[in-house]
């Protein structure tokens, strides 16, 4: 049994805000109680979280862990150790492997992977469609019994109107949530990063913020007809956020998730330097104000990170060749701090929403700190002074546009089915 | 006040006191072309590296001969020779001429920031001989020394640049260059290639884009005519036709600008597409100047780097071999 003890415990789901100490029994929570009032014995490991806050398990509903088929840039078992030391206990993993988890065998085979090497727990995405080219659907019902919680083509969009109708159609009778990279993909040929003047200057391609904004209006149109549950990943222009606001308006099931690279960065920021890659790309200025806004009134659902690993030997080539794509895990809860709450943007309850409560209603699932749940806690400080080094990073790759930035508070324990998975203390 | 350039990478940063220094430093090489004897021993010994990854004729064959008449020896690498179509990264291709020693990396590639990448792996300075649609700056320093040698001064100039801005690392470098010495900008051209973007690239020059040549060439003191170029065009481009009708440079045209306005062209030509042969070949013309001046700007950019020269001193060119 594992018992944190006198941490400052968070928990959107039951609007949980004072200090208690929570008692673990294998993979759930035996008790919740006032500070002190449970006695600890000798069968009992004690972890002291006294200044730390504790929350429900945070839930990381965007990554690439690029098992199987390129673990030279990460594997189930490098991606999840570094998700634990960033503070996730549930990562979902996108279905662009090597091959694309389209079938039940891949989804299989993530998820034994996962069971026998994982560090976090771990929900595959399943291809929407088959390969995700965006011809024929995917095995979506057999990979729902082998364990996938979405579907999506992530890496690139849903290819045509008709095939995302037919997606969200039939997804709404499995009761699972389509996951859309939304992207107009004629708008964004070639470019490598937002269009404006950053990407005027540079002499880099340029994609405008319509070839998001596009496809989201599509996919938002199609939610309408089909009344299937849309999921909008990544996204990071003001024009998709003020259609998803628009449809939840209309009682659509929309939802959206933005990154801390989004709410942190903007293609101002991006030099020759790969490592502000990806896709979709730094927005402008004024995208980034108003995914904050998103962000404090609701209408973002989740931060996911789009923690996407690639080998240095990929990323180190010249920009408009190098793939798309940053590290997500470890910065995420930080940045998040630095952003959202240290400059009174977001209250830190609010902050645990979108990492918690957030995601797992997106998913369909329920995080709740309460006697019977998963035994999935995070626990982080709010004041830890601490510097991001990339080369000590437990994912396989390093490519961080934040590597040697100092943060002010961050991750500290992360405790997944009752057991500590990492700890700094 | 001395100068040293570690690498020469774009023109962006530079100040207008460093261009006058690069630009001051050719001026002495500008003499070296009028010799009957041009070569000088000043580089002797050192080895310039000319990577040329995207084709080039002109740059390249302008870096060679700067190269030669300072006395250096250069080693050639060009596209089609190259590793690269065997799967080598530009980082191992660059190490790897970096190995044989040279004192100087001169490079074209057409990724934007491809120089810039080389510079930051490789201690020997790094010459940027256009990258993608990024910056031309050997071009945009022989532009300037063609205009101040014209005109007299860089200062306060109605400048014209017609054709495919978006595309054109040539008209980025003339546009950070002679902006930072009070120069008015207009760039003329159909729209998708004249993005309003262009208009704030540089913070403190003023640059307009205009969509009628009529507009354009009005009150101009310089016109710099660029090249059609379909080789890094990512959208459809306009219709031969139309760009024609609409954008090229002519007699009837050229009335519009000032009455001694200047017209350069990066080359290679088009002729007959964005200029007419009477514009092109006319007196007001100084194509075949750019070319020339083109070689000492160069010798100037190769001395400077590879000797680490300040203001303070000169090159030998006493020194014929």
């Amino acid at each position: 049994m594992l018992l944190i003890k006198n941490g400052r415990v968070l928990d959107p789901a039951t609007k949980t805000d004072s200090t208690r100490d929570i008692l673990l029994d294998g993979d759930r929570v035996k008790e919740i109680a006032p500070e002190g009032k449970i006695s600890s014995s000798a069968d009992i490991q004690v972890f002291d979280a006294s200044g730390l806050i504790v929350a429900p398990g945070f839930i990381d509903m965007h990554v690439h862990l690029r098992e199987p088929g390129q673990e030279n840039s990460e594997t189930i078992e490098s991606g999840t150790l570094a998700a634990a030391r960033g503070g996730f206990t549930v990562v979902c993993c996108m279905p662009n492997t090597k091959p694309v988890n389209d079938n039940a065998s891949i989804t299989r085979f993530i998820v034994d992977r996962a069971k026998a090497h994982g560090h976090v727990h771990v929900w595959p995405i399943g291809a929407a469609s088959i390969g995700s080219k965006g011809e024929d659907i995917a095995d979506i019902a057999a990979m729902r019994e082998a364990g996938i919680v979405a579907v999506s083509d992530d890496g690139k969009p849903i290819a045509t109107a008709k095939l995302a109708r037919q997606v969200m159609d039939y997804c709404r009778s499995l009761d699972l949530p389509v996951i859309e990279h939304a992207e107009d993909v004629s708008l964004a040929a070639g470019a490598v990063m937002r269009e404006g003047i950053s990407s005027t200057r540079l002499g880099l391609p340029g994609m405008p913020a319509a070839a998001e904004s596009v496809c989201v209006a599509r996919d938002v149109q199609i939610a309408e007809l089909t009344e299937g549950r849309l999921h909008i990943a990544h996204l990071s222009a003001k024009g998709s956020l003020d259609q998803v606001r628009f449809a939840k308006q209309q009682g659509l099931h929309v939802t959206c998730e933005v990154t801390p690279h989004h709410f942190t960065l903007i293609d101002e920021d991006v030099t020759y330097d790969s490592r502000f890659k990806m896709n979709p790309p730094l927005a402008a200025r004024e995208d980034r104000e108003a995914l904050l806004q998103g962000l404090a009134d609701g209408t973002v659902d989740a931060i996911a990170t789009d923690h996407a690993p690639h080998e240095p030997a990929l990323k180190d080539v010249e920009f408009d060749k190098a793939p798309f794509g940053i590290l997500g895990f470890e910065t995420a809860i930080a940045l998040s701090l630095e952003q959202l709450v240290h400059t009174g943007k977001l209250s830190l309850m609010r902050m645990v929403e979108l990492f918690t409560t957030g995601p797992a209603r997106v998913l369909g699932k329920e995080r709740k700190l309460v006697t019977g749940a998963p035994a999935d806690l995070t626990i982080f400080s709010l004041d830890r002074p601490w510097t991001y080094n990339v080369k000590d990073s437990s994912s396989k790759s390093r490519n961080s546009p934040f590597d040697g930035r100092s943060f002010k508070g961050g991750p500290a324990a992360t405790v997944v089915s009752g057991k500590l998975v990492h700890s700094l203390s | 006040m001395t100068h040293v350039f570690r690498d020469l990478l774009a023109l962006e940063p530079l100040s207008a006191e460093e261009i006058t220094f690069f630009l001051d430093q050719s001026k002495p090489f500008q003499e070296i072309q009028r010799h009957p004897l041009k070569k000088l021993a000043t580089l002797r010994g050192k080895t310039i590296a000319l990577a040329f990854f995207e084709n080039s004729t002109r740059t390249r064959l302008s870096f060679a001969t700067a190269a030669s008449r300072l006395g250096a020896d250069t080693m050639n690498l060009q596209a089609e020779a190259s590793s690269l179509k065997k799967g080598e990264t530009l980082l191992d291709t660059a190490n790897n001429l970096n190995a044989m020693k040279p004192d100087c990396f001169v490079m074209r590639h057409s990724s934007s920031g491809a120089a810039d990448f080389v510079a930051r792996h490789l201690e020997i300075p790094v010459v940027n001989a256009g990258d993608g649609t990024h910056e031309h700056p050997s071009q945009g320093l022989l532009d300037a020394l063609t205009i101040r040698d014209r005109k007299g001064s860089l200062e306060n100039l109605n400048v014209t640049i017609l054709g495919d801005i978006a595309h054109s690392r040539v008209a980025r470098s003339n546009i950070h260059l002679l902006g930072k010495f009070g120069c008015r900008f207009t760039l003329c051209g159909p729209a998708m290639w004249v993005p309003r973007e262009l208009e704030k690239i540089a913070p403190g020059t003023p640059v307009r884009c205009v969509y009628q040549v009529e507009e354009g060439l009005r009150d101009a003191d310089v016109i710099i005519v660029l090249r059609v170029q379909t080789e890094r065009l990512l959208e459809p481009s306009l219709s031969h036709n139309d760009y024609i009708l609409l954008y090229q440079l002519n007699a009837a045209r050229m009335k519009l600008a000032k009455p001694d306005a200047l017209i350069l062209h990066p080359g290679p030509i088009n002729r007959g597409t964005e200029i007419t042969p009477e514009v092109a070949d006319g007196s007001q013309s100084a194509v075949l100047e750019q070319v020339t001046n083109g070689v000492a700007v160069r010798m100037a950019i190769l001395y400077l780097l590879t000797t680490g020269a300040t203001e303070d001193s000169h090159p030998a060119l006493g020194e014929k071999t």
